[in-house]
């Protein structure tokens, strides 16, 4: 008997189980294909499209975070650049091929070197765009590919990220709904739930930033949000 | 790592008069046990999720061997490798055959107390092989050779001192002048370390916090962001894991993330929750190019079908040794291996046995707070009756202590006969101790009147009182 075969029987004996019972498989991957929500908590329910905006940014800014609200896609690049120049951060910016962070106006703010690819050791801000902004406790949801490379979200100093207002949802379940249409069951390698930048408690009493991850974090948000959540 | 649990009484006696662990005890209970309380009064679903997160909990163990295989098979799908381990040598080897079969000589690690259970980091050692753990609390342990004194917070009884003493001992290739003296410094210094190891690591090793049958996922919870550089950047990715740590769907995870952070450090979230199913796909720039997953068994299917069953719920939060005053005196390395608390006051004498942790599940007061604000309402305290019955039908005391608890045992099984002697007692001290009001010395009271008096009683029994109450009240 294989050690797989010996440590299923082991845990059969355990719970009173025998392994031929395609009833209680097949009832299991019943509940597997329609997930049950559990206790969602009120805190987003039933919030104007602003007040998840409102909600998420606070959450992000109590964890050192910047938060940038901007009007439309196009003025992105502008706000990237004025965030750097005031946190006197190197005019230079590394990005996967993600189609809306190739299509800005990056012209719009010369002087400001866009680089693609995965990140460098060398690398001072990586650019990633959200997949989902969490409102519940302001957590980004972010996805790993040649879009936006996992490693741009924690190798460089500073962290920047796009966020569609349009992107903004309740709880993490509205955000699983979101994973689930882009990919079906087959999630890409790394789903990243990202609340703030880096930090640690160990040394000392005290929450210091940077550990190993990125010092600091800066999420613009663009767009309007979307009217009406259900449509999510 | 070597456990020295059999030796708790004197591993309590030298933390009880170690300064700088009892001023490190004191900050970490109270910060710990405010913010929790604090980030729950936040969240008014949560006594609600914690009833969820039990049921969840117990569900996934109830039909353990399915929601495993689908695991298997989803995480396969995704290109994943699916080892089984029955022992922790079995683990261990598995491990180093994966790092021999890529010419493995650097292995960063996130932290995972599984791989504290089956000492990794020494066989991986022994055959040659340099392992960093990244965490910093368990890379501040790993150069001072010490073991963790708390499963989210493992160096918290280091002073600052202590630390800077040890960087300077150990990184030698850094300017022997530079300052070094404040937290800030500290961990910039370990950063610029570590990073360097992250970028050179063949094999990168994390735990999980859960898998997720769903989607074939594992899931790590950090604030640091160790454990993303250290399953992004190396070569392979290992996540060594225990056989119940898998949940059926990501909304049951969801649930589950809730209560974690939570009841863990007190934040809302933590900075970094990250899903990872298999390795760098075709398209990827980057990720590791294989993805292992270790699924280690190590003794919990035999607790399946016993009353110990319920501890495997455990997520590893750490709330209920943060809320236990028996911890809070000690700390973790009392006690003498991975899992310190009330859980590994349970959880101890199951893996190692009872005869090698029997002191553990006697080191309790039974106040219960642990089970009270334990996410997945594990019964802590009844399963450490439990452990006290197994031991003493397995006759494991003394032969005075089997009396005196024998005796006990009549006394309280015969109403009469205890409220006779309990008076007869209560009068009896009463008597002796009026002139002070306290005694310094009792017989068969040393482990008590040693540390402090104990105060004389004024001469009625509590059940008087209560009956004279109970008719003050009908009156």
């Amino acid at each position: 008997m294989s050690t797989r075969e010996a440590v299923l029987a082991k845990v059969r004996a355990g719970i009173g189980r025998v392994a031929s019972d395609p009833g209680r498989r097949a009832a299991i991957e019943g509940r597997l294909r329609s997930p049950a929500r559990h206790t969602v908590p009120a805190r987003t329910a039933s919030k104007p499209p602003q007040e998840l905006v409102a909600l998420l940014r606070a959450f992000l800014e109590s964890q050192t975070a910047t938060v940038i609200e901007v009007a439309s896609s196009e003025l992105v690049p502008g706000a990237i650049a004025s965030y750097l120049r005031a946190n006197n951060l190197p005019a230079r910016l590394r990005a996967g091929h993600d189609p809306l962070i190739v299509d800005l106006p990056w012209g719009t703010a010369p002087g400001l070197l866009l680089e693609r690819g995965p990140a460098q050791a060398s690398d001072s801000t990586g650019l990633t765009r959200a997949l989902a902004g969490v409102a519940e406790t302001g957590t980004l949801i972010l996805v790993s590919g040649p879009e936006n490379p996992v490693t741009l979200n924690f190798l460089p100093e500073t962290h920047i990220v796009l966020l569609a207002a349009a992107d903004i949802v309740g709880p993490y379940e509205d955000a699983w709904v979101r994973l689930r249409k882009r990919f079906g069951q087959a999630l890409p390698r790394t789903v990243n739930m990202i609340s703030g930048p880096s930090c640690t408690g160990d040394i000392g009493s005290s929450i210091i930033r940077g550990a190993h991850g990125p010092r600091r974090m800066c999420v613009v948000i663009f767009g309007e949000p979307l009217r009406d959540q259900s449509a999510s | 790592m070597q456990p020295t649990s059999a030796s708790f009484k004197s591993n309590a006696r030298a933390a009880l008069t170690d300064r700088a662990l009892q001023s490190a005890l004191a900050d970490l209970q109270a910060g710990f046990v405010a913010r929790r309380a604090a980030v729950k009064s936040r969240l008014p679903e949560f006594e609600a999720l914690r009833e969820e997160g039990r049921d969840i909990r117990d569900h996934a163990l109830a039909n353990l061997d399915v929601y495993l295989e689908i695991y298997e098979e989803r995480a396969s799908a995704a290109g994943a490798k699916v080892h089984w381990a029955a022992t922790a040598e079995d683990a261990r080897r598995i491990v180093l055959d994966i790092c021999r079969e890529v010419g493995a000589r650097l292995v960063t690690k996130g932290k995972s107390m599984i791989s504290e259970e089956i000492a990794l980091n020494a066989h991986l050692e022994a055959a040659g092989l340099e392992v960093v753990e990244t965490d910093l609390g368990e890379y501040l342990l790993q150069i001072r050779r010490e073991s963790p004194s708390h499963i989210i917070a493992p160096a918290i009884h280091l002073t600052m001192d202590q630390i800077e003493a040890d960087f300077r001992r150990r990184h030698v290739h850094l300017a022997r002048e530079r300052k070094l003296a404040d937290p800030v410094r500290l961990v910039d210094e370990a950063r610029q370390v570590l990073r360097e190891k992250f970028i050179r690591a063949d094999v990168g090793i994390t735990g999980a916090n859960f898998l997720v049958a769903e989607t074939g996922s594992s899931i790590i919870v950090t604030n640091e962001g160790n454990g993303d550089l250290t399953q992004s950047l190396a070569r392979v990715h290992v996540v060594i894991a225990s056989i119940d740590k898998v949940v059926p769907t990501l909304e049951d995870a969801a649930a589950l993330l809730r209560l974690l952070a939570r009841s863990a450090t007190g934040q809302e979230f933590t900075a970094y929750t990250t899903i990872s199913t298999g390795p760098r796909r075709p398209s990827d720039p980057d990720g590791p190019q294989a993805y292992h997953v270790v699924l280690l068994d190590n003794g919990r299917s035999e607790l399946l079908g016993t009353p110990f069953r319920e501890v495997l719920r455990c997520i590893r939060c750490g709330a209920c040794m943060n809320h236990c005053p028996v911890y809070s005196a000690v700390g973790g390395q009392a006690y003498g291996w991975v899992y310190p608390g009330p859980i590994g006051a349970v959880l101890t004498p199951l893996l190692l046995g009872i005869e090698r942790a029997g002191h553990l599940p006697n080191a309790s007061t039974f106040c219960g707070r642990c089970e009270s604000v334990c996410p997945v309402k594990i019964p802590l305290t009844r399963l450490m009756r439990h452990h006290r019955e197994t031991e003493f039908e397995e006759r494991r005391q003394r032969p005075l202590q089997r009396l005196a608890l024998k005796a006990w045992a009549f006394l309280a099984r015969h109403p009469g006969l205890y409220h006779v002697s309990a008076r007869f007692l209560i009068v009896f001290l009463s008597a002796l101790g009026r002139s002070r009001g306290a005694f310094r010395w009792l017989p068969f009271a040393g482990g008590w009147t040693r540390h402090r008096d104990f105060p004389a009683p004024q001469g009625r029994t509590f059940q008087q009182l209560w009956a004279e109450h109970q008719r003050g009240v009908s009156r």
